[in-house]
């Protein structure tokens, strides 16, 4: 080891053990450090992660989304529009959506229905998510029944259920065929609730639906971008609005730091002056108080870090998911796929480290300046 | 070690309502390889006298030289590099910190010279181990007598194995028996070639044959030397 290691070394020891004279104050000290750390990571974590994944699944969804208003609401629109649509420069494709959404009295639950585009199913047959299949305890062979537009009860038998990975978007799914979605509320043949186009270059989606919007006056274009917009800021407005209700408790948590951490005791302040006069260096005794401070504020920066790691991704975040998943009977189950952004760490790890070491290191630095001879007076 | 002052004098407070000269005007040599005692009664400058000699302040006017350096206008970074490699101190209350164990106390001197951590303990046990207080290295330095304090404190000053061994009224706190076991440790650093330096109010000290040269201050001057 070289001199500067075995310095280095030794201060880390002098610092361990000086921490040790106080356990009882710095554990607790500690304690409610890697908490504030703890909640915060949680709940970054757990909305750019809930962001991350929302954005993963639309990104395979089409560009945009057309719907025909009739005085200012969406009406059903005609399937004459697919081809107006298709013969637009730039349109790749363009399909008619079944889809709606069926309030179940049984288990006063909403499923979206919805006949699929990728799969084939059978009439009097569902394919349904798990929520659906957890809410109704149903499982493939059962037999459902609701009651359609016009009173008569319609029978689905369970063919399949849809696997829990995709459960943040299919929990609440109920797939049919077109035959029963149509008996089912009444929508009559040549009609769809909306028509989903692609285009062939992404970036001329909003020229593209500036052509159609021209073309079919009574339809209104809803692009991919503004959904992921919309989403994003009701993902901003919920973290924003539990960041201050939590800012109360960090406010506290600073003012807590700051008397601990800045106040110098008369026995640290003789402790300092013994240090200089046996021959310590200004610096090593700024170094040494550092070493300290830099030792409680990382290890709480980190096991809060890693706690709220396992809060978020492994227990599914229990402590914050009512508030920022949403509001719903049929809560969808799963494991959000771990984001780590560096930028969001390297921000909390300013927002607690840093301030905690300063509010250590500048009063000790005034201590330290002190002429070595006051242990002599 | 010789170590010389000429015409050192010392002011707290300057220009202020309570300006007070600690010393005015010392002009003194200190023989190296010796024993001095520094007496007088308190508020004389004897223990203001052993901060300038120890580098730990620097006089408002005059020169303290180290052989042939000057070090009274040095900065502060140079007067520490001295302080950690020529000078030991042993402070009136020992100034031990709390808290922590002899043994670490021992090593605190030593600690900004970056000795490997096994080659510093050793030689700190062995210090301890001298001084008859290997038994207790690893006990706080809050547990320890006055008697066991002062040897702990004296280990420490030792850590660097400087030159110039300083203490300032070392048997103040202790019994005849422990004075006098203090003055057969001073026996033995002298015998090593040390210089010692030394302030005391007590007669025992000023009268022990070990002593060479017993200096006598009034009001910030030298009154006697012989």
């Amino acid at each position: 080891m070289t001199g500067w290691t075995s310095r280095q070394r030794h201060l880390l020891d002098f610092a361990l053990s000086s921490l040790n004279r106080r356990l009882g104050k710095n554990l607790g000290l500690l304690a409610v450090y890697t908490l504030v750390v703890f909640v915060l990571a949680s709940v970054m974590l757990f909305s750019h992660a809930i962001r991350s994944e929302a954005r993963l699944v639309l990104s395979g969804t089409p560009e945009m989304l057309i719907q025909k208003l009739m005085a200012g609401r969406h009406d059903l629109i005609p399937a004459g529009h697919l081809d107006a649509i298709r013969s637009v420069r730039g349109v790749r494709s363009a399909e008619g959506r079944l889809w709606g959404y069926l309030f179940d009295p049984a288990a006063a639950a909403n499923y979206t229905l919805m006949v699929p585009n990728d799969r084939t199913v059978q009439p009097g047959t569902a394919v349904i998510g798990s929520g659906v299949a957890a809410v109704r305890d149903t499982a493939i062979g059962d037999t459902l029944s609701f009651r359609a537009h016009d009173g008569h009860l319609v029978q689905f038998t369970v063919a399949a259920t849809i696997d829990k990975d995709s459960a943040l978007v299919s929990a609440d799914l109920f797939l049919v065929s077109e035959a029963d979605f149509r008996r089912l509320f009444g929508i009559p043949e040549g009609r769809f609730p909306d028509i989903v186009a692609t285009v062939r270059n992404p970036r001329e989606g909003r020229t593209v639906a500036e052509k159609i919007d021209a073309a079919l006056p009574d339809t209104r274009i809803i692009l991919r971008d503004e959904i992921l917009r919309t989403y994003d800021s009701v993902f901003d407005w919920r973290e924003g609005m539990l960041l201050v209700l939590l800012s109360g408790a960090i406010m506290a948590f600073a003012i807590f730091a700051w008397e601990k951490a800045s106040g110098l005791s008369a026995e640290e302040r003789r402790e300092i002056g013994i240090l200089k006069a046996v021959g310590w260096e200004t610096s090593d005794v700024i170094r040494l108080k550092t070493m300290e401070g830099v030792v409680i504020s990382l290890t709480a920066f980190l096991a809060g870090y890693v706690l709220a790691y396992l809060h978020v991704f492994h227990l599914g975040a229990p402590l914050f998911e009512p508030v920022l998943k949403g509001w719903a009977v049929l809560y969808p189950e799963f494991e959000l796929t771990p984001f780590i952004d560096e930028l969001q760490v390297a921000t909390l790890f300013f927002f607690t480290v840093f301030p905690y070491t300063v509010a250590t290191v500048v009063p000790i630095w005034r201590a330290a300046t002190v002429d070595p001879d006051t242990v002599m007076r | 070690m010789m170590i010389r002052l000429t015409d050192v004098r010392k002011a707290f407070n300057q220009g202020r309502h309570n300006e007070f000269w600690a010393l005015k005007g010392i002009d003194l040599q200190v023989a190296a390889g010796k024993v001095t005692v520094f007496r007088g009664p308190s508020g004389s400058g004897k223990t203001t006298l052993l901060t300038m000699v120890g580098a730990l302040a620097r006089p408002t006017s005059g020169r303290v030289h180290l052989e042939d350096r000057d070090i009274s206008s040095m900065p502060e970074r140079f007067l520490t590099e001295i302080r950690r490699s020529t000078f030991g101190f042993v402070f009136q209350n020992f100034n031990l910190i709390k808290g922590v164990s002899v043994l670490e106390n021992v090593m605190i001197p030593a600690y900004p010279v970056g000795l490997p951590h096994a080659k510093l303990k050793a030689r700190a046990l062995e210090l301890l181990d001298l001084l008859e207080m290997g038994g207790k290295a690893e006990a706080k330095a809050e547990w320890l007598s006055g008697g066991e304090a002062q040897r702990a404190a004296i280990a420490r000053a030792l850590i660097n194995d400087p030159k110039v061994l300083i203490a300032d009224e070392p048997t103040a706190n202790l019994d005849s028996e422990r004075s006098a076991q203090f003055l057969a440790i001073v026996e033995r650093l002298k015998a090593d070639g040390r210089t010692l330096l030394m302030t005391s109010h007590d007669p025992m000290v000023a009268d022990a044959p070990v002593v060479d040269h017993v200096v006598t201050m009034r009001d910030g001057l030298v009154a006697e030397t012989r």
